[in-house]
């Protein structure tokens, strides 16, 4: 402790130096943040989805739908606990910038199916009792200023013409990476608008496995139940489903990393070169300590901390930025309605920014404990 | 009087270490971003090709992607009796045609990957004039066969030619490939429409768009105000590199975004490298600018000279950057397309404006990271500076 002067005025004896290498390892430590944020948002379908629900889709493709008349056959199957089921309505709100995804749910099954998303009792109870009803998810409203009460409307691309629903709730999620940006409304308010020949089909039905009982079975039992009809299912669980798409999006994380080896080997360079430097720099003064009477491992851990210390300052300052910009949500404008900085990958980050700082520190810190005094002293 | 370059060049090789740890911030804040604007590059001009000015596309009003739209028979009529309409030897060039997706696993994963299925009529080949077949032949009329884009068989896994694959619940098979120069189409797999509607349960009698040449590229417009004013038509029509342009936009949108954004980012760090660079360059030869001031040259001369250094690095960081980028151009990488939720193939695409954006990033960072220090060496006093020696 009582070297902490000495440690300070190391550091501030080149104010700009100090304060730029801080600055880069902010700047690198916000990026990796940012990465990772970026990930996690193009993943999050996959690391939200719930670990007992399975996923039963039209076999041919996912935008053929399954007849309403699934629903009871698929409860009848051994080890199924629980079914509900929605469209995909993808309809725009009033320019298609301002895409979130619409969803026409079963409002007596939906709520229990997806616990991860909370609505009030008195909300639920008033999108139940008014069929053109509507919930929105908490970024979603707030994105838009929707309201209780608010008329929404929605022009529809799949279900033509205008819709127009009245926000009765606003759900929330229980985890910070659930999905906000959803609107649902009532599947039978749907179904009752469209033509004769498109009555009675949903998009896709959702399915809990009873506690205990394995996904894989129940799966195929529910795809053979439907085997030669002209409706065949592709039952999934929803994990595998959302990791799909994620898989489609192709190459982006390798992409990510990339970038993210990039971003630190460059940091390390440069860390390392101004503690090399900054050592050079203080050769005498270093000689002096040690002629004085300071050990070498003294000279070497005197050297170490003060790097560790410049990559614990940018650590903390680029992941402090990070956290602020992620909490301002997506820039994408709903795209990645995940948009969220785990306090997992905080931690990450600043075992990085240490272990480069330990890193970067220790060939001029080595350097400097083999210092020979004689020598050093004779350059002076 | 200003100061030779060689004196910056040997100046650099002197500090090399430092020298190169700000080239390569430099090369990699440029790499990156010209990286990110190639991928954004290839998959807009994948996208845009695909549309030929020459051509209209009709949807049902409201529509966001051929996906969720339908044209009717009365509709289709409409469009081949327009006088806007170029007639061809068979009649007029018009293309209705239907679209699904289907799930189709990759070459490179064995995972599911959502192929867009076409059903189209031979007409289709003199709309979208840029597709050619290329190896087997085209369908013939009511059979289950299919002809794939040069993308589709090389990604998926059973679409080479004269495999069987099942589709729907048939059985189809490849019986040719087609090369679309690059563009959307070549992630498809084309089929009969009358063999599709079935297969897939479509109503008869509907087709998602219709593709049709026009006789002159500017009759555009007075089509289009005929048939969109028309109480019968709930239509939308447009020439078709306006709807390529608009389906690549939320994509192209969200990689610059993200792209520009983590350019940017690394940018700014690259300039802190440069600036501690440059900085210690100025620290460590102030006897050095002490004497030049000393010998007569002036404070615009040191200014000029460190800005020119510091545009030196940047400059050689931009070059290595970009070169380091290079071998991208060219390289075939896929996406899942949102507006259209299907897979697409595209060719990242490095073009000489993109890497003259990248130089010019270069340069900016550098200008960023040496105009400081240069000042700082200009007002370097003299008399301390020497007294130091």
């Amino acid at each position: 402790m009582r070297f902490l002067p000495l440690l300070a005025a190391n550091l501030f004896r080149k104010k700009v130096r100090t304060t730029l290498t801080v600055g880069s390892f902010a700047v690198a430590l916000f990026l990796f943040c940012l990465l990772v944020t970026i990930r996690g948002a193009f993943n999050q379908g996959v690391e939200a989805a719930g670990a007992d629900r399975i996923l039963v889709i039209n076999k041919t493709s996912l935008i053929q739908p399954l007849p309403l008349a699934y629903r009871d056959r698929i409860l009848r199957v051994a080890g199924v606990q629980h079914v509900t089921f929605a469209n995909w309505f993808g309809g725009v709100y009033q320019d298609e910038r301002n895409f979130f995804a619409q969803f026409a749910i079963d409002h007596t099954t939906y709520r229990d199916m997806y616990t991860e998303f909370v609505v009030p009792d008195d909300q639920w109870e008033a999108f139940v009792a008014d069929k053109a009803g509507c919930i929105v998810g908490a970024a979603t409203a707030e994105r838009f200023g929707f309201e209780i009460g608010d008329r929404v409307p929605i022009k529809g691309a799949i279900y033509p013409g205008e819709w127009q629903f009245n926000v009765r709730g606003i759900y929330h999620g229980r985890r910070p990476n659930d999905d906000l940006t959803q609107f649902w409304f009532r599947w039978d308010y749907l179904d009752e608008k469209v033509p004769s020949f498109a009555k009675g089909y949903v998009g896709w039905y959702t399915v809990r496995v009873a506690p205990g009982q394995e996904m894989v079975p129940v799966s195929r039992a529910i795809d053979d139940g439907f085997a030669n009809s002209p409706f065949e299912t592709r039952t999934q669980s929803e994990q595998a489903f959302m990791a799909s798409f994620v898989e489609q999006m192709g190459n982006i994380e390798l992409l990510m990393l990339a970038i993210g080896g990039v971003v630190v080997f460059t940091l390390l360079l440069v860390t390392g070169n101004t503690m090399a430097t900054a050592v050079r720099e203080r050769t005498g003064e270093l000689a002096v300590l040690k002629t004085v009477g300071f050990t070498d491992p003294f000279v070497m851990g005197l050297v170490l901390v003060e790097s560790v210390l410049i990559a614990a300052a940018g650590g903390v300052v680029g992941i402090a930025l990070a956290k602020l910009f992620t909490l301002q949500g997506d820039p994408t404008g709903g795209m990645l309605p995940a948009f969220y900085l785990p306090s997992w990958a905080m931690a990450a980050a600043l075992g990085l920014a240490l272990a480069v700082g330990v890193a970067a520190g220790l060939l001029p810190a080595v350097g400097a404990m083999r210092l020979q005094v004689v020598q050093a002293l004779r350059k002076v | 009087m200003a100061l030779p370059l060689v004196y910056n060049v040997e100046s650099v090789r002197a500090r090399w270490t430092a020298s190169i740890v700000a080239v390569l911030g430099i090369a990699g804040s440029v790499g990156v971003f010209v990286a990110m604007l190639a991928l954004a590059n290839g998959f807009r001009a994948a996208v845009v090709t695909s549309g030929s000015p020459e051509n209209l596309m009709v949807r049902r009003a409201g529509a966001t992607s051929e996906i969720d739209s339908a044209v009717n028979l009365e509709q289709l009529r409409a469009i081949e009796d327009a006088p806007e309409v170029r007639r061809g030897s068979a009649g007029p060039l018009v293309s209705p045609e239907v679209v699904v997706i289907a799930a189709l696993p990759l070459k490179k994963t064995g995972t599911d990957a959502n192929v867009q299925l076409r059903g189209v009529y031979a007409r289709a080949l003199e709309v979208h004039d840029r597709v050619r077949i290329v190896r087997g032949r085209f369908f013939r009329p009511g059979l289950y066969e299919l002809v794939v884009g040069g993308n589709a068989t090389e990604s998926y896994r059973n679409l080479g030619l004269g495999d069987a694959v099942s589709l729907g619940g048939s059985v189809f098979t490849v019986v040719g490939v087609f090369d679309a120069g690059g563009s959307a189409f070549d992630s498809e797999v084309w089929v009969d429409a009358d063999v599709l509607i079935p297969t897939y349960q479509r109503p008869r009698g509907f087709y998602q768009s219709v593709t049709a040449r026009l006789a002159a590229p500017d009759a555009l417009d007075g089509l289009k105000r005929r048939l969109e004013a028309d109480p019968r038509f709930t239509v939308q029509i447009e020439r078709e590199t306006d709807y390529y342009a608009r389906a690549s936009r939320m994509m192209t949108g969200m990689i610059l975004g993200l792209g520009s954004l983590v350019a940017v980012v690394m940018g700014v760090g690259a300039v802190f490298g440069a600036l501690n660079t440059m900085y210690s360059a100025v620290a460590e030869r102030s006897r050095e600018i002490a004497t030049l001031r000393a010998l007569g040259f002036g404070a615009g001369a040191m200014v000029g000279s460190f800005v020119v250094e510091a545009l030196l690095i940047s400059a050689v960081g931009g070059l290595v950057g970009c070169a380091a980028v290079l071998p991208i151009n060219g390289l075939t990488t896929s996406t899942l397309n949102f507006q259209t939720f299907s897979h697409l193939a595209f060719a990242f695409q490095v073009t000489p404006s993109l890497l003259a954006g990248g130089l010019a990033f270069a340069l900016l960072m550098g200008l960023c990271g040496g105009v400081p220090p240069a000042i700082r060496a200009a007002r370097l006093p003299v008399a301390v500076a020497l007294r130091d020696l």
